[in-house]
């Protein structure tokens, strides 16, 4: 019963992927909508193919993928430091996390041209406005792992004759580390696409520059094999953390 | 008491350190805001301009959302076929895609609420359908027992059922549609906030920009807290 129903559900999935792509391809023969707007498929295939073998390809994505590693080191450093720092008193805690969280609310979008104003439209501009971007989430998740402990496994640590780090290491870690690890991934997804949208908005080089420039030329072909190579690359890193994720999960069933 | 002390902090230390290119006293910000920013005519029509894309694009992806969630979540098959589906699109950052929007719908109004509908209505989607699973078939199948209409069925039970998650939704959708517009606004526009951000940012005149950017923030806020409001009104129920 359950495998025909997944197997339906399975083939309406296919149908539609198949529709979508049929519908695509006729529009672009007959160009029922501007090619303008959706070139035909062959051709964003064609230009998908051409763009991979260019070095400019590869030199612009290298740009993006070093601003969103910078941006993501900075954020999980200060991130996790800072949120820690924060949950060892809890009036701190008690003072901070709604301050944090409140200001997690506002757009850092809003910001965005005073990163351009203090930092250049270089890299460094993206770097700062990506790791503001995934330092909140992270900072919160941190701030709500190691607080959410349970002070009676910390008092039977003690109790226990652990050291600092032996508490740390053996109790505090093991418990605030599935929380944390979900603000590291939403902060890795949220400074990706910041990164992104700080170089479609204003920047010199890298993948979300090369985009917009695609579309200001007017060649959609190429702008959008490059949006293929994005969604690609969003979808295939968006696998492996599931992937990640469920295996620890897994980890951390043992242990109970 | 942190915050009055941090806008302190900072007017003594601009006043100090005096980099006036890049970041202006608070108390020069406010005279900006009251001699440039509200006296002038055309910056004003921009902030009431996006704030009607936000609420055009907020009000369109909460309706979109909740037809198209409760279409997809009704059925068993249509959530399994239909959900991983939305999750893909979920999954991709939007951003890359504001250039095409700007080429399918122009440079004017209706490419930043385009933006910020396709935005906000995934989180509301992908909450209504959550909120749709975990309801209990005990409950339908004894509405339906008792001669309840389809409608009513909605209104009376699967609606109440799933209003913690489709306020959720609501909260995420609002953060998403604020981001979408500003996004756009800041992409490409000819006489938005995206307008005189940049052009503000470009002379080197920090205290009006400022002064912009904080009536913006105002605004999201004050946005970010009337969703937050009614979301307590009509969850209170709940935890009575």
């Amino acid at each position: 019963m359950k495998d025909i129903s997944s197997l339906s559900a399975r083939l309406i999935q296919l149908g539609i992927f198949a529709i979508a792509i049929t519908a695509w391809f006729v529009i672009g023969r007959t160009g029922a909508i501007a090619p303008l707007f959706v070139p035909p498929i062959d051709a964003v295939s064609q230009a998908t193919i051409v763009l991979v073998q260019t070095g400019a390809f590869w030199s612009s994505v290298r740009v993006t993928l070093m601003t969103i590693a910078e941006a993501y080191a900075i954020a999980v450093m200060l991130g996790i430091l800072g949120g820690y720092a924060v949950t060892r008193s809890r009036f701190l805690t008690d003072v901070l996390e709604p301050l944090v969280s409140g200001l997690f609310a506002i757009p850092i979008t809003l910001f965005f041209p005073l990163f351009i104003l203090g930092f250049g439209i270089g890299a460094e501009s993206k770097v700062a406005y990506g790791a503001a971007y995934g330092f909140f989430p992270i900072a919160l998740n941190t701030i709500a792992g190691f607080a959410g402990v349970d002070m009676r496994f910390l008092n039977a640590a003690r109790a226990m004759g652990f050291s600092a780090a032996g508490t740390f290491r053996h109790v505090l870690l093991p418990a605030a580390f599935p929380v944390v690890f979900t603000g590291l991934r939403i902060g890795f997804f949220i400074c990706f696409a910041s990164v992104l949208g700080g170089e479609t908005i204003s920047s010199l080089a890298g993948v979300g520059r090369s985009i917009a420039l695609a579309a200001e030329l007017m060649e959609p072909a190429r702008m959008y094999a490059w949006i293929a190579a994005v969604v690609a690359v969003a979808l295939l890193l968006n696998k492996m953390i599931s992937l990640i994720e469920s295996r620890m999960r897994g980890y951390g069933g043992n242990g109970n | 008491m942190i915050v009055i002390g941090v806008f302190l902090l900072w007017e003594i230390w601009t006043r100090v350190a005096g980099n006036s290119e890049l970041i202006a006293p608070p108390s020069s910000i406010l005279r900006a805001l009251f001699t440039e920013i509200l006296p002038d005519a055309r910056i004003r029509n921009a902030i009431v301009v996006a704030l009607f894309e936000i609420l055009s694009a907020y009000a369109m992806a909460v309706a979109g959302g909740l037809a198209i969630g409760v279409a997809i979540g009704s059925t068993n098959l249509s959530r399994r076929a239909l959900f991983p589906i939305v999750l893909l699109l979920y999954a991709i950052p939007q951003v890359v895609l504001l250039p095409l929007f700007t080429l399918g719908f122009g440079i004017g109004p209706a490419a930043k609420i385009a933006f910020g509908f396709s935005h906000g209505v995934l989180p509301v989607i992908v909450n209504v359908v959550a909120g749709m699973r975990n309801m209990n078939p005990i409950y339908l199948d004894a509405a339906r027992a008792m001669g309840a209409r389809r409608s009513d069925i909605f209104r009376d039970v699967i609606f109440p059922n799933m209003v913690g998650n489709f306020f959720t939704g609501l909260r995420l959708a609002m953060t998403m549609t604020l981001l979408g517009v500003i996004l756009a606004e800041l992409y490409v526009s000819t006489a938005g906030i995206g307008y005189y951000t940049r052009l503000l940012a470009t002379t080197f005149d920090p205290a009006p920009l400022f002064a912009l950017i904080g009536i913006l923030t105002a605004m999201a806020i004050g946005l970010n807290e009337m969703v937050r409001t009614i979301e307590r009104r009509f969850t209170r129920w709940k935890t009575q």
